[in-house]
């Protein structure tokens, strides 16, 4: 498995992303955060934080950086380490796309783990994995009447089975975002479709328009250990989410949009996924579409995903 | 002060009344104090009180909102002879229709609100304040249309209420065009809760385009089924006078509207069982279970054994004059739609869910008394509003000074 020049494989280095939301460009406006902060103390803080919020899409950028700063302070008083958030735009010239090789995968769910681990996820009561392995019949082809996630043997592959991982397919006609009565979730430029976990009201619209069961529901306060807490955050991405709101997988926005990829392509061992711009002749994404046959999960609801499955082999 | 009075007036006839009045009200109060101790929890522990999870995200709570829906788009079927043909005997029934319009509105939004996973964000769908959907969301479409009806229900209501407490006939100018425009309203709220299910091709239970027609036909029968019996205990407790004819006209409409919601119902079911397409889960689901889930089965058959009984009783005259046989077609036609228009149409719409995975649905005690709230706050909502309006009609409440009434039940159609 090869890196892509565009998105070379960085070993877990410490985020100080140079993107127009970082942190250190924020300390011009830590003034206006102090302000806030200190308004937020003679105040319920969430009560003061919820009248002053617009949606994000409208947010202005000395806002928008108030709000990081903010959260910052408030995560790594929780969670007791330094935490960033940050905002971090598209890249010009990127769209993402996402390449899994039904012949390749096993089903071991280390995807399914280290997404969680590096997305902050829910870990218990309930679990929240934005991965889901379908063990399926090689028999019956892709048949969800005939698959199931909840395979546990000793060893995978079980023979006469394979298994195909379904997460949020980055549709370019994503159902869910259609459907919210908010505007608090959309695609952005390079194809991620995200969700402002503060300005989601849990209506659970999305969760029903989508066709992958792609989208979770926060049904009670996540747990999140503070040991386990992963502190390189996004704001649209990985970064702590409340109680009664929806999340998804964004593409490892934290990771994709600093040239990195997602948790579980790293983590595959079988390098049965593949990533990287769709806009680039040169990608590993686009040399699987060019040399492999591709095919998209229900085309049939013409959502046009960003995400392809094939078989290699 | 004019309005001081009324309000005063109106506590004072909502605050007096028989042992059984009150006994009901005492019900009723009960029955919101359990809603509140089951949303307290939920509120606090957050939706995992129910026993929605990300297989079946919605259920009891939107069905029960779809359902009520369907009642409050019924009071059309009362307006329409009332008001466009000028016909007689409807005349006095059809304020009480529209109370029942603002009791179903009010329940409908609760439901909504106790759904919500941040209600405390609820201003998010108000323009201006928030950023709402349009035109592409169908949920924001539907808040804008169920609060816009509330408020034509509410204005008319309280216009001819208020008016003929003052022993004044109600301006025609103002309630005539309002009423016009509450009818097309009145379908509209309902094809609109329809087109939210309708539009998500990720659910074929929904995706079929028979779904705001059968929704239409279906709330045509259970909106009037709680007005039959509403007019029958009004006559017997206030002396309120409404006519036999009435109620059998009501009964004999709700007969044509059971007809086409059974005939749509069989369009649907010839659809996927001849065709047998592996959009067919869903159904079978329903009406013959997969495996050994089959929660929803036996109340998908007691919903269409209910609804044909009921359909048989109100066509045919003997039946239909019988007030033992009426009533029963009442609840019959009441339960049926209930089941099928509520858990019969959220839950198959979500079982198998979109990875094929089957979580049999049931609603936790929680979900029950917060359930059990709303439908109370209606009652309550309704019983104070009809508690108000009946005096009013019958001449007993009236501003001082205020012409007397004219022959019993007049309601001011002097115009």
């Amino acid at each position: 498995m090869s890196a892509s020049p565009r998105l070379p494989v960085i070993q877990d280095a410490p985020a100080e992303p140079g993107a127009p939301f970082s942190r250190r460009g924020f300390l011009k406006t830590a003034a206006s955060g102090a302000a806030l902060a200190a308004l937020a103390a003679c105040k319920p803080a969430a009560v003061v934080e919820e009248l002053e919020r617009r949606n994000f899409k409208e947010l202005k950028k000395d806002e928008l950086a108030a709000i990081l700063v903010r959260l910052e302070k408030r995560y790594s008083e929780e969670y007791g380490k330094g935490v960033t958030v940050t905002a971090t735009g598209p890249m010009a010239g990127v769209n993402f796309g996402y390449g899994l090789d039904l012949s390749r995968c096993i089903g071991c769910r280390r995807c399914v783990y280290a997404c969680v681990k590096e997305n902050n996820q829910s870990r218990k009561h309930p679990q929240i994995q934005w991965i889901r392995v379908l063990q399926m019949e090689k028999e019956h082809g892709v048949d969800l009447t005939h698959a199931t996630p909840y395979y546990d043997p000793e060893l995978v592959p079980e023979p006469g089975h394979f298994y195909m991982p379904v997460q949020c397919q980055q549709c370019r006609h994503p159902p869910c975002t259609k459907v919210c009565p908010v505007k608090a979730t959309w695609k952005e430029p390079d194809g991620i479709v995200v969700i402002d976990y503060d300005w989601c009201i849990g209506c659970r619209c999305c969760t029903a328009a989508c066709p992958y069961g792609a989208r979770k529901f926060n049904w009670a306060e996540p747990e999140l250990p503070a040991a386990e807490m992963n502190p390189v955050t996004h704001y649209l991405g990985n970064r702590p989410r409340p109680k009664g709101v929806v999340e998804k997988c964004t593409f490892c926005i934290q990771r994709s949009r600093v040239g990195r990829y997602p948790a579980c392509v790293e983590i595959c061992p079988v390098g049965a996924r593949k990533f990287g711009n769709l806009l680039d002749p040169n990608s590993e994404i686009r040399q699987v579409m060019e040399r492999k046959r591709v095919f998209v999960f229900k085309e049939e609801l013409a959502t046009e995903p960003q995400f392809y499955y094939f078989y290699a082999t | 002060m004019g309005i001081f009075e009324f309000l005063k007036g109106a506590a004072r006839q909502v605050a007096t009344g028989g042992k059984t009045y009150k006994a009901w009200m005492a019900l009723l109060l009960a029955m919101i104090g359990v809603g509140l101790l089951g949303y307290a929890k939920q509120y606090r522990i957050g939706l995992i009180a129910t026993n929605m999870r990300d297989q079946v995200t919605w259920a009891f709570y939107v069905g029960n909102f779809t359902f009520l829906v369907g009642v409050a788009a019924a009071a059309v079927l009362l307006v329409v002879p009332a008001y466009v043909y000028h016909w007689k005997p409807m005349k006095e029934v059809v304020v009480l229709g529209e109370l029942l319009a603002i009791s179903a509105l009010t329940m409908c939004l609760t439901f909504i609100l106790v759904d919500m996973g941040r209600p405390d964000r609820l201003l998010h769908i108000v323009p201006g304040i928030g950023s709402p959907n349009w035109p592409s969301s169908l949920l924001s479409w539907d808040a804008l249309v169920l609060n816009a009806y509330l408020v034509v229900n509410l204005s008319v209501a309280v216009h001819i209420l208020y008016k003929a407490y003052r022993g004044e006939g109600y301006a025609k100018w103002f309630v005539v065009p309002v009423v016009l425009l509450s009818v097309p309203m009145a379908v509209g709220i309902h094809t609109v809760t329809a087109f939210l299910y309708n539009g998500m091709a990720a659910r074929p239970f929904w995706n079929a385009s028979i779904l705001a027609p059968r929704f239409l036909a279906s709330a045509f029968c259970s909106g009037p089924a709680v007005m039959i019996v509403l007019f029958q205990i009004l006559r017997r407790t206030t002396g309120l006078e409404i006519k036999d004819e009435a109620i059998w006209k009501v009964a004999e409409l709700m007969a044509y509207a059971m007809f086409f919601n059974l005939f749509f119902l069989g369009a649907e079911l010839f659809k996927e069982y001849y065709s047998r397409t592996e959009h067919l889960l869903y159904t079978e689901y329903l009406w013959s279970g997969i495996g050994d889930k089959r929660a929803l089965v036996p109340y998908a058959w007691f919903a269409l054994v209910a609804s044909v009984i009921a359909f048989l009783l109100f066509l045919i005259p003997a039946t239909r004059k019988n007030w033992v046989t009426l009533n029963v077609g009442a609840v019959l036609i009441f339960a049926g739609v209930y089941i099928e228009k509520g858990m019969g149409l959220v839950i198959p719409g979500m079982t198998p869910d979109t990875l094929g995975e089957i979580y049999e649905y049931r609603p936790t005690p929680n979900e029950w008394m917060v359930a059990v709230g709303v439908f109370g706050l209606g009652g309550l909502v309704f019983t104070a509003l009809v508690k108000i309006a009946v005096p009013i009609m019958q001449g007993t409440f009236r501003a001082q000074g205020a012409a007397a009434p004219e022959g019993g039940v007049a309601m001011g159609v002097r115009g």
